[in-house]
């Protein structure tokens, strides 16, 4: 019980930012309390990129085979589920990510541990408390973990940042025991389809959720992008309901977008969009909800009906840029 | 195909102002729509249609007190044939792990090929029930799942990862598959639906029926305890830009010149 543990996230021989992220929370927390840092690598031929992980703990698992190469749950879980119950870490940080909560869950049941996802902050004395949003972002929850043993976490993206300790690293390789290939196969990666627009290198994004309420009120958005010269962005809903393709949705399902200007219309700003694009060089809102958690982001903000602001804005830009 | 799908009844906060109780450990449900998870409803159309398919049966099941009842008849509507509800003061909704082990324990008793959930729910969020159910039942899972193709026995998914990439997985049945919005188009409720779900019983189920041990449960739920919500600390708020629509469109081009954006 004296160390904290972090599964490192990799994809493509790339070790993905969270892993450095949950690093940085581990060391900082580690500092105070005494424990030790030890980050657990899983793959197959990754030990050129476990050495990128030098100095960001104080002891690296390198458990490499063949079954590992590409990320499965099952044969992550049997793995971890031996170095938990050797190790018997404090706490074990895993990627609130798309691996993190396809592993997390089902390990913390096998081993009849608790859990918690989505956590922005995490502290750790006597016992563990952490913040995580809740109710779409409207709200923060503190929640205290009481449990003795090990406690599993997921930690939210982009929420800490990155920092290298210098620590000396002392590399451990473990062996496992692969037993029967798993009831569960990687097939392969579906790449994104290639853009017509690309979003994330554009100046100028107008920006709409489900407040434009209708597929057949996309074109007045559309309409104002064009005159902002900018390009049309969504968040989740929209294109769930199929109104805007898939490459144009910003947020951590999405992409991550910096423009010069970002207009969101009817966008409340559930916590998934705003890592999208809270770095935004200005932040205009338009939502008639005036507790929409996106006036938290926003520089500017409008409480009032998009629709009645959209018309008189694309004229005024108009009169603007022809005036020169 | 026999389906299972997990719902919950959940306050629909999106457009609505959520406030938090006096003893700052719980949200002031009045004034508040509650309706099935946004995710489940996904869940449940992803099941109507193998349903529809394949033939079998849907099953729908919450953890909840009685006025999730609501959200059960609403997927009855839609065409569910059986709903489950377990309820019990002492299970803790706000750990997860304790829902799914209650949830594992009534499943098991009924036959499924299939168990669908949504990949979160809008209140909590863990996206955590669904998978650590598979773990408790011992069954392989997909998470955030975009598409389902059923084969003789297993069942290739793709799942979203993040920026737009997606993963295929093959997986052997029976399964759990966390569903992801955007899957599918959640059909409406008919007149018809509502008449027929009104004559359907929901079944409801206690920690003794379901052979659980009451202070197990109560144990397992102490580990997680809300010690307070509260509002965001705002970072940088807003300027709000006030006027009439015309005067809000002047502002917003003066600050776009005064940016160079204009």
């Amino acid at each position: 019980m004296s160390e904290i543990a972090v599964l490192v996230e990799h994809r493509l021989g790339e070790i993905r930012d969270i892993t450095f992220e949950m690093l940085a929370k581990a060391n900082q927390l580690a500092e105070k309390s005494g424990y030790r840092t030890t980050a657990i690598m899983i793959g197959k031929g990754v030990e050129d990129l476990a050495g990128k992980l030098k100095g960001y703990c104080d002891r690296l698992l390198l458990v490499e085979d063949e079954s590992m190469k590409f990320f499965v749950s099952d044969a992550y879980q049997k793995v971890l589920e031996d170095i938990v119950r050797e190790r018997r870490p404090r706490l074990l940080l895993i990627g609130h990510t798309s691996y993190g909560l396809e592993l997390a869950p089902s390990l913390a049941a096998s081993l009849n541990i608790p859990l918690i996802t989505g956590c922005t902050d995490i502290t750790l004395d006597e016992g563990v408390e952490v913040v995580r949003p809740v109710y779409g972002g409207k709200l923060l929850a503190r929640v205290e973990v009481n449990y003795p043993g090990t406690v599993i976490l997921t930690l939210s993206q982009g929420v800490v940042k990155p920092f290298n300790p210098g620590k000396e690293t002392e590399i451990i390789r473990k062996s496992v025991d692969v037993g029967e290939p798993g009831s569960k196969v990687f097939l392969e990666y579906v790449m994104p389809e290639e853009s017509e627009v690309d979003i994330s290198s554009a100046d100028v994004i107008v920006a709409v959720g489900r407040g434009i309420q209708d597929k057949s009120n996309i074109p007045q958005a559309e309409e104002l992008a064009k005159a902002l010269g900018g390009v049309l962005a969504c968040s989740r809903p929209i294109v769930d309901k199929g109104w805007l393709p898939q490459d144009r949705q910003v947020g951590s399902s999405g992409k991550t977008v910096k423009p010069k200007l970002y207009l969101a219309l009817g966008i409340s700003g559930a916590f998934q969009h705003i890592q999208g694009m809270k770095d935004s060089q200005l932040i205009i809102a338009v939502n008639k909800d005036p507790n929409a958690p996106i006036f938290n982001v926003a520089h500017y903000g409008v409480v009032e009906d998009l629709f009645r602001i959209v018309p008189v804005l694309i004229e005024k830009v108009r009169e603007a840029r022809g005036g020169g | 195909m026999d389906i299972v799908v997990c719902v919950k009844h959940v306050p629909q906060v999106s457009e609505a102002e959520v406030r938090v109780t006096s003893d700052g450990r719980d949200i002031d449900r009045s004034g508040l729509v509650f309706d099935i998870n946004e995710w489940d409803d996904y869940a449940l159309e992803e099941a109507l249609r193998i349903r529809e398919e394949r033939g079998g049966t849907v099953t729908v099941i919450t953890v909840g007190g009685e006025e999730s009842d609501e959200t059960l008849r609403k997927c009855l509507a839609k065409g569910a044939d059986n709903a489950v509800r377990i309820t019990d003061p002492r299970i803790n909704l706000w750990n997860p792990m304790v829902v799914a082990r209650v949830l594992a324990a009534a499943i098991s008793k009924l036959q499924y090929d299939l168990i669908l959930a949504g990949a979160q729910s809008s209140d909590d969020g863990y996206g955590a029930v669904g998978p650590a159910l598979a773990g408790f039942l011992g069954i392989p899972h997909a998470t955030i799942v975009k598409k389902v193709e059923l084969r003789d026995g297993s069942v290739l998914v793709q799942r979203e990862l993040e920026g737009g990439l997606e993963e295929r997985l093959k997986i052997k049945l029976p399964a759990l598959l966390s569903i992801q919005t955007g899957i599918n188009e959640p059909r409406y409720v008919s007149i018809m639906g509502v008449r027929r779900a009104m004559r359907r019983p929901i079944k409801t189920m206690s920690l003794d029926e379901l052979g659980l041990s009451p202070s197990e449960i109560e144990d397992e739920s102490s580990w997680i305890m809300v010690k307070e919500l509260y509002a965001p600390p705002v970072e940088r708020r807003a300027e709000i830009i006030e006027g009439n629509p015309e005067e809000i469109a002047s502002k917003i081009v003066e600050i776009l010149k005064s940016r160079g954006i204009l």
